[in-house]
Parts: C-alpha cells; sequence; structure tokens
C-alpha cells in the first residue's frame, strides 16, 4: 500500500477558552497520492477547520496529522511554515491573489519564499504555470485586471509552483459563472490526472462533487460519509478505463451533467 | 532581490496615495530638523565669534590680592568687617616662563604676551580715556586677528607706532599718518604715530582700544618688564575651560576661559540648543507617529494577503521585514526630499537676514554632517516606528485572516 499523502488519526479541535465547543470530533482520515476528494457539507459542520489543520494553517487540539509521512505535531512554528510551503498547495474561494503582484509575481510568490530571491528559473517555471492553465498571455498584468476565472487559474497555478503533493481549495468554483467554474474544475482534474498531485475540494455544489473521485461528508465535526464513486469498471466513454468519473482521458465523448441552459 | 524588498516595494506603490502622504509627512519634519539646526548652529557660530573676535580663548593673570584677617573665625561672638585691599597693577614677571609653559598644555593653538592699562589718547584739546594694550602683533594677531580687521593701515607698532580703533579715530579727527598723544594716569606722555585704524565690530573696543608695541605700554605704565597677561588661543574652543584650567595648574596662576567671562552667552547658547532640541525631538515623534499610523492602516487592510503570503510559507520574519522596511524606505526618501526642502527653507532665510551691504547677517550652512545626521534619524525613526505595525501583520493568523478577513 502507497503512503498516504495525508493522514489525521484522532484530530479534534477546540475554540473558546470558558465556553469550549469542540468544532472536530475525532476525525480519522487518510488520503493517498492522486485522489480528487471532494469535501461536503452544511455550513458550520466544521469543514473549514478541517480544512484549516490539513493545510497545516492550525495545530489540532488532539490527534495527529501527518503529511507525507511527517508528524507536523513536531515541527516548530518555522518548520512548519516551510513545510506547509513546500508540500501543500491553496486556492481560495475569495481574495484569491496579492493585488499588489502580477500574475507571474502570483506565481512564483512560493517559490520565491522558499528559495529567498527571484532567479530565472523561478521566472521559467512561472511562465510555464501559466501556459499549463492557458494564461502565458497574461503574466504581466496586473491580478487585479484578470477576470475571475482567470484570477482562479492562476491562483492554481501558483498552489502547483511547488509541485506539492496536496492541493486544498476552499470552495474554487464558489463565485464563478457555471462556464467559468467548469473550466476551473476540468483543469484541476487535468493537473490532477498529470501531476498526480492528490486535491481535496471543499464544494457546496453537489454537481461538482458528484465529478470527484471521493466524497467526504461532514456533518457536525464528524465524518458522516466517505464514499469512493471512482468507477471499477472501464470508462464509460472510452471503453479503456479505469479513467476517473467526469474527464476521460481519451475521449472528447465525455458525458457530462447537462449544463443548464445559458 | 528578495521577498521582503520585493513585497515592501510593491505594497508602497500600490498605496500611492498613502506613501506620498507620509514620504511628504516625512520629508517636512526632516525639513524643519534641517532648517532649525542650521538655523541655530549659524547663530551661535556667529555669535561665539563675534565675541571671541575681541576676546582671547584663555587669559593668564596673576592672582588677585587678598585680605587676610587676622582674626579667628570660629569665635562666632565676634561681628568682623573684612575690606578688600584695593588692587594694584598685578603683573607676571616671568611671563617667557609661562608662555612657555602654556604653550606645552595640548589643546593650545597660540600664546601672546600683553599688557594693559587705562590711559589716555589726546590730540589738541579733545581728550578721550582709553586703554592702553601693548602687544607683539606678530603673535598677538594669532590670538585676535588685528591684522584682517584694519580699516586702514597696517597693524605696525615699532617704536612710537599705534593702532586706534574707528570710534576713537573719529572722536579725536585723526586717520593713518596723524599723530596722537597718550599718557597714562599720572599725566606722563608720549606722542604716537597712527599707522593703522581696526575696526573689531563692537562700539566699545573700537573707542577704547589703543595698540602700542610691548614695551611703550611697560615704559607707559611703569611695568619694567613685566607684562599684565597672557593670552591664549585653542583649538577647540569649547574646550577652552578644560584647558584653562590645566594651564592654570601648571602655571600657578589665574587662567579664565572665555567660557567662564561669557557665563550669560553660555548659558544662552545652551538653552538655544536645548530648545532646538526640544522641537525637533517632538517633530521626529510626530513622524515617528504618523509612519507608524500609517503602516497600522496598510497592515489591516492587507491582512488577507499577508494571511494568503503566510499560507504559501512567508515566515513570521519575513512579513516582519516586509513592513519594517517599508517604515526604513519611508524615512530615507522622506529625508532625502526633506534635505532638499531644509537647504530651500534655510537658503530663503538667509536671503531674508542681510546685512545693509548685502551679506548675509549670519551664516546659515546645511553642512554633509547635519544631512547625514538627519537622514539617519529619520531612517531609525522609520524602522523603529515601523516595529509595532509589523509585529502585528508578523503574528497575524493565516486561518484566521483568510477565513474572517
Amino acid at each position: 500500500m502507497v503512503e498516504p499523502v495525508l493522514r489525521l488519526q484522532g484530530v479534534t479541535r477546540d475554540y473558546g477558552s470558558s465556553v469550549v465547543t469542540r468544532v472536530l470530533k475525532g476525525i480519522d482520515l487518510e488520503i493517498h497520492p492522486g485522489e480528487f476528494t471532494a469535501l461536503t457539507g452544511p455550513s458550520g459542520s466544521g469543514k473549514s477547520t478541517l480544512l484549516n489543520l490539513m493545510g497545516l494553517l492550525d495545530r489540532p487540539t488532539s490527534g495527529q496529522v501527518i503529511v507525507d509521512g511527517q508528524d507536523t505535531g513536531q515541527f516548530g512554528d518555522k518548520q512548519l511554515a516551510t513545510f506547509r510551503g513546500r508540500t501543500v498547495g491553496f486556492v481560495f474561494q475569495f481574495h484569491h491573489l496579492i493585488p499588489a503582484f502580477t500574475a507571474r509575481e502570483n506565481v512564483y510568490m512560493p517559490l520565491l519564499l522558499d528559495r529567498g530571491r527571484v532567479d530565472r528559473e523561478m521566472l521559467t517555471r512561472a511562465d510555464e504555470l501559466l501556459a499549463s492553465v492557458g494564461l502565458s498571455d497574461r503574466g504581466g498584468n496586473r491580478a487585479t485586471d484578470l477576470s475571475g476565472g482567470q484570477q482562479q487559474r492562476v491562483a492554481l497555478a501558483r498552489a502547483l509552483a511547488l509541485q506539492p503533493k496536496l492541493v486544498l481549495a476552499d470552495e474554487p468554483t464558489g463565485n464563478l459563472d457555471t462556464e467559468s467554474a467548469d473550466q476551473v474544475f476540468d483543469l484541476l482534474r487535468q493537473i490532477n490526472q498529470r501531476e498526480r498531485t492528490a486535491f481535496i475540494v471543499v464544494t457546496h455544489d453537489p454537481r461538482l462533487a458528484d465529478r470527484c473521485d471521493r466524497i467526504i461528508r461532514i456533518v457536525d465535526g464528524s465524518i458522516a460519509s466517505d464514499q469512493t464513486s471512482a468507477p471499477a469498471g472501464p470508462c464509460r466513454a472510452c471503453g479503456y478505463g479505469p479513467c476517473l468519473r467526469g474527464s476521460c482521458m481519451l475521449s472528447t465523448d465525455i458525458p457530462r451533467a447537462a449544463k443548464p441552459a445559458a | 532581490m528578495s521577498f521582503s524588498w520585493i513585497a515592501a516595494l510593491r505594497f508602497l506603490r500600490e498605496g500611492r496615495l498613502q506613501t506620498v502622504l507620509i514620504v511628504g509627512g516625512v520629508a517636512v519634519g526632516v525639513a524643519v530638523m534641517v532648517f532649525l539646526s542650521a538655523l541655530i548652529d549659524g547663530l551661535q557660530v556667529s555669535l561665539i565669534k563675534q565675541t571671541l573676535g575681541s576676546q582671547a580663548h584663555i587669559v593668564i593673570r596673576a592672582p588677585d590680592d587678598a585680605a587676610r584677617p587676622l582674626i579667628d573665625r570660629s569665635q562666632q561672638t565676634l561681628t568682623s568687617l573684612v575690606e578688600q585691599p584695593a588692587q594694584r597693577l598685578r603683573t607676571i614677571a616671568n611671563w617667557p616662563k609661562v608662555m612657555a609653559t602654556a604653550r606645552g598644555v595640548p589643546g593650545v593653538l597660540a600664546v601672546s604676551p600683553t599688557v594693559s592699562g587705562a590711559g589716555f589718547a589726546s590730540r589738541g584739546s579733545a581728550d578721550k580715556a582709553v586703554v592702553l594694550r601693548g602687544v607683539d602683533p606678530e603673535s598677538y594677531s594669532a590670538i585676535i586677528p588685528v591684522d584682517q580687521k584694519l580699516q586702514s593701515g597696517r597693524f605696525e607698532l615699532g617704536g612710537n607706532q599705534t593702532v586706534v580703533g574707528t570710534e576713537l579715530a573719529s572722536a579725536l579727527g585723526v586717520a593713518v599718518g596723524d599723530k596722537v598723544r597718550l599718557s597714562n594716569a599720572q599725566g606722563e606722555s608720549e606722542l604716537f604715530d597712527i599707522t593703522g585704524v581696526f575696526d573689531l565690530q563692537n562700539k566699545e573696543i573700537n573707542q577704547r582700544w589703543v595698540f602700542v608695541s610691548l614695551r611703550s605700554a611697560q615704559t607707559l605704565l611703569n611695568l619694567a618688564g613685566d607684562v599684565s597677561a597672557v593670552e591664549l588661543t585653542v583649538v577647540k574652543i569649547f574646550d577652552a575651560e578644560k584647558i584653562a584650567v590645566e594651564v592654570g595648574q601648571r602655571s600657578g596662576l589665574v587662567a579664565d576661559s572665555w567660557m567662564k567671562l561669557n557665563g550669560q552667552l553660555l548659558i544662552a547658547l545652551q538653552s538655544q540648543s536645548s530648545s532646538s532640541n526640544m522641537i525637533q525631538f517632538f517633530v521626529i515623534l510626530a513622524v515617528a507617529l504618523g509612519i507608524a499610523s500609517v503602516l497600522f492602516v496598510s497592515v489591516v487592510q492587507k491582512s488577507r494577503e499577508i494571511g494568503i503570503l503566510k499560507a504559501m510559507g512567508a515566515q513570521t520574519n519575513d512579513v516582519l521585514k516586509v513592513f519594517i522596511i517599508q517604515g526604513l524606505l519611508v524615512g530615507l526618501v522622506g529625508s532625502l526630499f526633506g534635505v532638499l526642502l531644509g537647504a530651500g527653507m534655510s537658503e530663503f532665510f538667509a536671503s531674508l537676514a542681510r546685512n545693509a551691504d548685502g551679506t548675509p547677517r549670519f551664516p546659515i550652512d546645511v553642512t554633509a554632517a547635519l544631512v547625514v545626521r538627519s537622514t539617519l534619524i529619520a531612517a531609525v525613526t522609520g524602522v523603529l516606528a515601523a516595529y509595532a505595525p509589523a509585529r502585528r501583520a508578523a503574528r497575524l493568523d493565516p486561518a484566521e485572516v483568510i477565513r474572517y478577513g
């Protein structure tokens, strides 16, 4: 069995000091390389808290967060920041990019933070990443001069800058129109399959959740359900399989949920 | 370029209006600093120059006569009245040795013997009370540059030659080449040729002082080879008191520095300096508060971005540096404009305060030292002022700011 990229063991998280609220009540979870997971659940269920813990932005009250085989509870703040930068990529719903920087600068920012200063390779890598999200001509644009979908693609490129093992996306398509949302989602999928990067996507959209390999549903701080929905048999589209559901690698004739009439 | 520098520059550029305002604030503060310092320094230099233009830095003289009552003061039932003796003209007999001693004290620049006493200058029916000053023109010029302050003639005191002040010359109606009769208090007199007329920019001195040769003064004042004082200049004028003490100890005579003789002036200068320093301190404080508040606002505005940067691996120190660098840059750029503005203000002020002949009344110099000092103070102020906002930024919890903004 392959070493999971992320393992949570008995993770709890409390908030408040006088009145203690237990937001997460003992989560056990494993995420494997290349897995494309949807994290769903009603608001207030603890999704974001869980995402912050998985992304090492927060520390659990108890339990272990093991990322890429490392028990992160042992790390100091400084070490954790470096480790986080190298191992985890983030895509946020709102306020995706740093407006003071250009698209290219936003993309190489994680590299810059990791290495300390700008070098030529960094610029090349940023351009490659921008090309991979279809924005090679927008590198010089200020982040605020891009459309919402474009900004989110830049944010994705940025999340991938250090070739992380795990990308966490908090409602990445939440404030995009359907077309842009589909584009961004397809892109996540493509990268997931090409790079074998594990994705955890928080979404409220059942249509998108349906297109993920695995759907974890959080209710009241516990895992209510955990379904793996990757087709076991050959792909319905190309017949070769096992293509992952919703995006066949070979056929263009992909069965998709019907788009709503414009 | 490192992350912190890039981010600092971009944030400053992004908040253009804020940046311009705070740089302007720093510039005004630095300008006030530069202008005030230059003004006060110029004023003080000119005051000291005026004072020392007709005064030696240190004067060595014989100690005063003191009354020594033969009454035991411990018997307190007695009432005693100690009458101070009248001071006769005390002199220094072994002055060449005193001069050699004084020369040996570090910091002493020049030494010159002088003889002075009361006398009269007369021509025809005009009679003026004067101070007879017997000097050696060559060494005395190093004490008070009379040779540079001549209105006409030369500073030459051979045989029966004399150099008088402008006021005296006009009161007696004499000029270079004329003769004047100088007499002592006893009425013994001699006739002198006027070789020069000086103007020491001091009305009293221009009226009173009459320079003659050392020997003529000794003859007129019946001092037979003695001098009444040895005058000194020192390299650093504010070391004068310290040097005077040492000269006094080494020579066994009384040595008074200009600082002691001009206590009032010194106090005035000191209070001028301290009020100027106080104003500057509060200006710097205001500048620091301005920088700090602008950066605080910037931290609040950018907290999400800072959170995202931290999520991407930015260390606490990286974030701290981003804001410290902003403070530093604001301080440096502000001081650059401030120095220019301050120099301009000084120039303008100097053009207003002019003598009748168009020369500046006193010099307002924006020196390199002043520029460097102001720039350093502004930069340090910027860094210190940025510290609190920078810490606030560095401490932001990425999970919280990303979620709640």
